[in-house]
């Protein structure tokens, strides 16, 4: 089975809503080895202008996770979970993610491209606030190896 | 807002950070529980040799998150990172024993004063070669 050319350019309906907890964010913070008092501190955060903690810069994949498994689900997208490389990442924000924000993702294939036997797919994931505000852009490019490689 | 760092007195090529993360078989632990990625190859040996990898990796998305924190450090608030993008460019294997060591090393790669932005490259390397391919995080500072 290989990569469906025909996923680019597909809309996947949009993700479950997540609400940022302010645990999760101090979680997430100790796992990268955050330590800005942004991150941990309400206190901290509320003085720098911030209703709560901050997320870190990365944090966005943990919503972003979410469109990336309906995109491996996809029935036809003929994409082997086994195969795939994290190849390119990126992360695009409006402003940064902070904890009680509720947010919800929008994937799209941006692009399937062959490359020597491999696809790569370029999947976008919006990501918008309550108020349907852009926060964050994350971009993942993943690398399907083919059979051979 | 905390103070940021004086546009004015950057030039390109500056080192603004530099770090060493030693990573242990607990750091992927743990970061596999904060971020929900459980794939088996970040803490089984015997899963990693399956498919053929040398040994244990660390999660791509861990280097790339644990990169960037030097950068949020001098900049002195994590949400002056508005833009940070890599390419995975070779593994970061962990011994289970002695673990791996991630050296960050952070430098301007180009100003735009006016619009008060910096481009910061990251330069992120195991066992002495790189392992993040045009790591470059964009920081607004005004």
């Amino acid at each position: 089975m290989s990569v469906n050319p025909d996923l680019a350019g597909r809309v996947f309906p949009p993700a479950s809503p997540y609400l940022v907890g302010r645990e999760k964010i101090r979680e997430f913070s100790r796992a990268v080895f955050a330590t800005s008092p942004l991150n941990h501190d309400p206190e901290a955060a509320r003085a720098a202008g911030y209703a709560d903690v901050v997320a870190p810069p990365t944090f966005p994949v943990v919503i972003q996770e979410a469109t990336l498994a309906q995109l491996l689900a996809e029935p036809d997208a003929g994409i082997d979970y086994s195969r795939v490389v994290h190849g390119e990442q990126r992360f695009e924000s409006s402003r940064p993610i902070v904890a009680g924000d509720e947010l919800t993702a929008t994937l799209t294939v941006a692009s399937v491209k062959s490359l020597g036997g491999n696809a790569m797919v370029t999947a976008r994931s919006e990501i918008v606030d309550g108020a349907g505000a852009h926060v964050v852009t994350a971009t993942s490019t993943l690398v399907v190896r083919g059979e051979d490689s | 807002m905390s103070t940021a760092p004086d546009i004015s007195t950057l030039s390109v090529g500056d080192v603004v950070a530099q770090r060493t993360y030693p990573l242990s078989r607990d750091s992927l632990v743990r970061y596999a529980g904060a971020s929900g990625d459980f794939n088996p190859i970040h803490y089984r040996d015997d899963v990693a040799a399956d498919v053929g990898l040398p040994g244990v990796l660390a999660h791509g998305m861990l280097t790339m998150g644990l990169a960037v924190q030097p950068v949020v450090d001098w900049a002195g608030d994590p949400g002056r990172v508005v833009d940070y993008s890599v390419r995975f460019t070779r593994p970061v294997v962990v011994s289970p024993t002695d673990g791996a060591v991630v050296e960050v090393s952070a430098k301007v790669g180009q100003l735009d004063a006016d619009a008060g932005m910096v481009r910061v490259d990251l330069t992120v390397t195991f066992d002495g070669a790189t392992v993040l391919g045009k790591a470059q995080a964009r920081v607004r500072l005004a």
